[in-house]
């Protein structure tokens, strides 16, 4: 009854880590790089580099489009062979630079050294400023720029940073690799990432199927020595790594609906952002590689590869031995939010921690019966929402009872459409109607801002 | 690999689907099935195999030729259904009798209102009240058990049908108690007479805890139900103990634990959340000892949740689980 978790819902699929045991290896180089430049939430960026020009590893290769974007490196040495629309893993276009490998060549000023610099520089917004020009998003999913999170808008404070380990997702593996493998560099993360917030409390968040990086951490802070970093060790429980079941569980506080976490004083980052922070902040490295986990029962290899930004999936996959015959989805991320993909060619972004393999009979739906009124997907649904109402609502079209039953709260962690015994597509439809929800609560904000424009400009012309 | 699957999130589900959550009633209901079997003979096999054979038959037939939808019955809800109308009804029911039973019940109470899921009260209680009012002899002629090779049987009345007949005539409790011999051993393990699904509260109870344990049910409703019965008819029993029976006999007489256990839990016709539960069952534990002590008939719990059943959607609009981060 003691552990730590959120208060409302979520549900207990097997964890499958079967590839807990691989240790992260770095994946040799492909022949050519695709490096998407939207693979942030945000604007996109903007090329820097012409057709034909040299770049070296970790050198500026496009530039953040607006304040929420963020740079992005070359992950390889080469020529720049082309720049345009390129199918991305759902397969739709997005603008990328195609570099041709050629060594591996790195930028000046990036030290690739395997020294552990443990000192924390005293300057706040230096962190930051680093950080940003290291193109660091968040590795946990959203891939929101780490910058901006660190920046809170005037009027709020940060009271503590949290760093999200839970990896609640079964079958991935990288994030506890990291954990295992990198836990000095990860922990110097945090403790840049609590300067830069101001020196508030930092707590590293683990769930308990991980005793081993558990234990590791915790001898790393003390070998370190930092204060007012700890270890949390929470109960397994999906989806405790989402951003705001992971505040309720360790903070006690609930963001409310539309807010910010920082709004009830949380930064969250991911253990995988933290090591990007480390290395973008000590080391001058930017992101130009992730950890992701190969994974799946019917795959033959299980992999933690390093894997450069902008990797075809399909060298990946054939570096391993191919895609198995009996699989029949192919999922980047994790199998209850991961997203299907739809082209094995495109190439792997910031983000990508991880390639799931399933079969069709383990992701295959059963047909869909009658509703049952058993409950269990309001049970399961950590947001505290009614999914068997707002499916109903949702194929309705009745918007506005949607909103008044607080479908833009859905975080789309599926728990609902996982615990259904009568296999109805809620989140399917349920995702339908917060899209058109959204939409209106956009139009209204945006009409509300022309009105009180329009009541100004006549003020000012009356005046 | 052919072709790569593309749909959205999630990717997997839960183990459980309507067929496997309505398997795991049926094993729950098996040790009050086979106690029937085994304390009423042969005689109640052939009202178990009428009664369920009847009620997936019905489902078939409607769904096949009337509206031409591929056929439900491999949910097991119709098995489930047959199940509690034949534990709801005495032995020796004539077989036309049950079949009339489970035309209401599947027809009328489910069917109608489109099937599994849409059905507003619990279909084997409404077969079973509709051959309570329209068959009065047959359903008020309990039996006493003669077990499996036993011979004739021997009428006698129910233990709550007996009180009421006593009080009537102007005996106390305690009196018609101590003429019928009646003790609650042998109510926990083996009742007195009354329906087949009376006839074991421990195996019932059996069923209900292997439903907790599977998460099929959670024990809200259930308990509340217990709870409620044993406080009012304490009060009552407190008050004036000649007139009014005492909260044990009340617990383990007429049906109160098959009806909580495995009616009143039902799915369809029971609220969705914990609180909501708790009212329902406590609307029932309230209206069984009322009818009992008060109403014509000397047993309550059908009646107590088919009224709650149709107070349901009032119940879940007015308890809804806390939304996160709203006030």
């Amino acid at each position: 009854m003691n552990k730590n978790t959120f208060a409302i819902g979520g549900v207990h699929p097997h964890d499958n880590k079967i590839s807990r045991e691989c240790a992260i290896q770095p994946l040799p180089l492909a022949p050519t790089v695709y490096i998407s430049v939207a693979q942030h939430i945000g604007a996109p960026s903007v090329p820097c580099v012409a057709v034909g020009d040299k770049v070296k590893v970790g050198q500026v290769i496009a530039q953040p489009g607006g304040f929420v974007s963020a740079f992005i490196h070359s992950s390889v040495s080469g020529t720049v062979k082309s720049i345009g629309p390129r199918a991305d893993l759902a397969g739709r276009p997005a603008t990328h630079i195609e570099i041709a490998v050629e060594g591996d060549e790195w930028a000046e000023g990036i030290d690739t050294s395997d020294t552990l610099v443990t000192t924390i520089p005293d300057d706040a917004k230096a962190i930051i400023e680093k950080i940003r020009l290291g193109g660091v998003v968040g590795l946990g999913g959203a891939t929101f720029p780490t910058h901006v999170k660190l920046s809170p808008p005037p009027g709020s404070k940060c009271e503590r940073v949290i760093i999200n380990g839970c990896e609640c997702e079964p079958y991935l593996t990288s994030d506890f690799r990291t954990l295992l493998e990198k836990g000095e560099q990860v922990v110097v993360g945090a403790a840049l990432l609590k300067k830069a917030m101001g020196d508030v409390p930092c707590t590293i968040a683990i769930e308990e199927n991980k005793p081993e990086a558990i234990a590791h951490i915790r001898e790393v802070i003390a070998k370190l020595g930092y204060k007012g970093i700890e270890v949390m060790v929470m109960k397994m429980m999906y989806p405790q790594g989402g951003e705001k079941q992971l505040i309720d569980a360790v903070m006690h506080r609930q963001v409310g609906s539309g807010a910010l976490p920082i709004s009830v004083g949380a930064v969250v980052q991911n253990v995988a952002t933290a090591l990007a922070v480390y290395d973008a902040v000590q080391k001058n490295k930017p992101i130009v590689d992730n950890s992701v986990t190969v994974t799946g029962e019917c795959f033959p290899r299980q992999a933690n590869l390093l894997v450069r930004v902008g990797t075809p999936l399909r060298y990946i996959i054939d570096y391993l031995g191919g895609v198995p015959e009996e699989a029949a989805k192919v999922i980047s991320g994790g199998p209850m939010m991961g997203r299907a993909v739809a082209n094995l060619d495109a190439a792997t972004v910031k983000g990508t921690g991880a390639l799931l393999f399933l079969t069709e009979k383990q992701t295959r739906r059963a047909p869909e019966s009658n509703c049952i009124r058993c409950g269990k997907c309001a049970d399961a649904c950590p947001m505290g929402l009614e999914p068997f109402l707002l499916n109903k609502l949702a194929r309705a079209k009745d918007w506005d009872a949607m909103e008044q039953n607080a479908a833009q709260d859905c975080i789309e962690c599926g728990c609902c459409l996982y615990s259904c015994p009568a296999h109805i597509p809620l989140l399917d439809n349920i995702r339908i109607g917060k899209g058109a929800v959204m939409g209106n609560i956009r139009a209204r904000a945006a009409a509300a801002k022309a009105a009180a424009e329009a009541a100004k400009a006549a003020e000012t012309a009356k005046k | 690999m052919s072709k790569l699957i593309i749909s959205p999130n999630p990717h997997i589900h839960s183990k459980d689907s309507t067929q496997s959550l309505m398997r795991d009633v049926v094993i729950a209901l098996a040790p009050a099935v086979l106690c029937s079997f085994v304390f009423y003979g042969w005689r109640e096999i052939l009202v178990m195999a009428v009664s369920v054979a009847s009620c997936v038959l019905l489902e078939w037939a409607i769904t096949k030729y009337m509206l031409k939808k591929p056929s439900t019955v491999g949910d097991l809800s119709a098995v489930i259904t047959g199940i509690l109308l034949a534990l709801n009804v005495p032995y020796t029911t004539p077989w036309w009798v049950i079949v009339i039973g489970s035309v209401v019940a599947i027809g009328v109470a489910k069917m109608t209102f489109g099937g599994l899921g849409q059905n507003i009260w619990n279909p084997a209680l409404v077969g079973r009240v509709f051959l309570l009012v329209s068959f009065p002899t047959y359903m008020t002629t309990w039996s006493q058990p003669q077990g499996l090779f036993g011979a004739d049987a021997v009428t006698g009345a129910t233990p709550l049908g007996a009180i009421q007949e006593g009080l009537m005539q102007g005996a106390t409790v305690q009196d018609i108690m101590a003429e019928h011999g009646y003790n609650y051993g042998q109510m926990l393990f083996a009742n007195l007479g009354g329906s087949a699904g009376e006839v074991c509260a421990l195996a019932l109870l059996i069923g209900f805890v292997y439903l907790c344990v599977r998460r099929v049910i959670k024990p809200w409703i259930t308990l509340s139900i217990f709870v409620t019965v044993a406080l009012v008819s304490l009060v009552f029993w407190g008050i004036n103990p000649a007139r009014f029976t005492d909260p044990v006999f009340n617990l383990l007489t007429g049906g109160l634990i098959l009806g909580a256990c495995f009616m009143a839990t039902d799915y369809v016709t029971s609220p969705m959340s914990a609180w909501g539960g708790v009212i329902f069952g406590v609307g029932i534990g309230l209206l069984t000892v009322l009818i009992r002590y008060f109403g014509s008939y000397p047993e309550g719990v059908s009646f107590a949740i088919l009224i709650m059943n149709s107070v349901v959607p009032l119940i879940n609009m007015g308890f809804k689980q806390k939304k996160f981060g709203r006030k």
